[in-house]
């Protein structure tokens, strides 16, 4: 993958419209060079918006959303650090995020919300998961899949897994009590419990190099669809805004609850394939720590939250339903590709050795 | 508030949630590792990664809470 260069700005991806051509242009100068043109742009982004066909699909305002939380994280896009909290890119991020959640906000089916005590909560997440009619992407991976489309699954993957935990990481100072506890808790265990190796992006990392993958966060974003960009960008707008604290812990909870038992069939489809530990350790890590976070997630933070503030309750289950509705059109685009005999990516990856 | 140093919770139709300062010792005695500070230990009996949980628990639907009924035993007559 080739950087490019523009001006201040080193990027691993390109643009994909005329939104985010604009704020490539705008972030390879500095904040204090053409204000007015920034102020355009915002404007610009608003009538964009106002006419996107899909916001949760629309590939140029899902990268340029993308870009402007990359600010934030850093390590997406470099650049003048000044541009982060410059308020007509923020503006740009608030119309993008507002039409994005209300399109999730509209498009997602809420389930009857149960009493807000720990116990009703933590079981009612649970049975909102297991009622999940999602495809079974793992299942496809475990049984059938090709050693391309296993390799584009971690291609895909890569775009949230290298920076695993942080969207949700955000939410930490706007907690308080036991739920701050159990998030602190579970982030604990993602950040490696202290030893800087088990983190859990650096492991997946690993995973990346013995596919003979770039490690480098971004390296394959030119090549993932506008979902896969949505799914990480919809945890970044849950995380980054404390308002929608209810709706990051009902994500996580549902993530945990939806990750150790497709995490066995990804670790035995990569070692159906004849991948070693080397590529399996990150899928067989999240067996094991999957399964005390999904008891942490569900009872600890999102059913103490509940009790906590229960007028955080209906947005606990729209994060949990958001979540789960994101990973059944992620993966309804990639098993309806594979399917097809097409590539889940915008470009097919060279065969693997 | 208990002094003792480590706490086992059992989650509703989940696992035994163990927390703080513990070894885990298979039958001849051997510390079994455990990479991380809470760990959850498997209570249905079909998990793949023994004694920890691996979640399949829910692929059986174990319950806990309320308690099933004992199958296969047969109550005893009036």
């Amino acid at each position: 993958m080739q950087r490019s260069r523009f001006g201040q700005l080193v990027s691993t991806f390109a643009s994909r419209g005329p939104r985010s051509d604009e704020l490539f242009d705008i972030l390879a100068s500095s904040p204090s060079e053409d204000p007015d043109g920034v102020t355009r742009f915002a404007r610009a982004v608003e009538m964009a918006v106002a006419t996107s066909e899909d916001i949760v699909v629309d590939d140029d305002l899902q990268l340029a959303l993308f870009m402007l939380y990359g600010l934030a994280y850093g390590g997406v896009i470099e650049t003048d650090e000044d541009w982060e909290w410059n308020p007509a890119l923020i503006a740009a991020r608030r119309s993008i995020e507002a039409a994005f959640e209300h399109a999730l906000r509209t498009r997602i089916v809420l389930p009857t919300l149960p009493q807000p005590t720990g116990a009703d909560v933590a079981a009612a997440l649970f049975l909102l998961a297991a009622e999940d009619t999602g495809p079974s992407l793992s299942r496809f991976i475990a049984r059938k899949a090709t050693r391309e489309q296993a390799i584009e699954l971690v291609i895909q993957r890569s775009i949230y897994t290298l920076k695993e935990a942080d969207t949700h990481s955000w939410a930490i100072p706007r907690l308080a009590g036991r739920s701050k506890a159990a998030l602190v808790e579970i982030q604990a265990d993602e950040y490696g419990g202290g030893r800087p190796e088990r983190v859990h992006a650096e492991i997946f990392a690993n995973t990346m190099r013995a596919l003979d993958l770039n490690s480098t966060y971004g390296a394959y974003v030119d090549l993932v669809p506008a979902i896969t960009l949505a799914s990480m960008n919809m945890m970044s707008m849950f995380g980054m805004n404390r308002r929608l604290r209810g709706a990051i812990v009902g994500h996580l909870a549902a993530f945990e609850m939806t990750s150790s038992i497709p995490n066995r069939f990804y670790g035995n489809g990569f070692r159906r394939l004849g991948f070693g530990n080397d590529v399996t350790l990150y899928f067989d890590e999240h067996v094991e720590a999957d399964a005390v976070h999904e008891q942490i997630a569900a009872r600890d933070l999102a059913g103490s939250l509940a009790e906590d503030h229960p007028g955080l309750l209906g947005d606990i289950f729209f994060g949990a339903a958001a979540c789960l509705a994101m990973d059944g059109w992620l993966g309804s685009h990639l098993l309806g590709a594979w399917e097809s005999g097409v590539s889940s990516l915008l470009q097919p990856i060279a065969p693997a050795k | 508030m208990s002094k003792k140093t480590t706490t086992i919770t059992p989650y509703a139709n989940g696992p035994l949630v163990v927390r703080g300062d513990f070894d885990i010792v298979d039958s001849d005695g051997h510390v079994v590792p455990t990479p991380r500070s809470t760990v959850a230990l498997c209570r249905c009996g079909i998990s793949t990664i023994k004694p920890f949980c691996d979640g399949t628990h829910k692929a059986i639907k174990f319950q806990t809470d309320p308690p099933l009924e004992p199958v296969g035993v047969e109550a005893p007559r009036q």
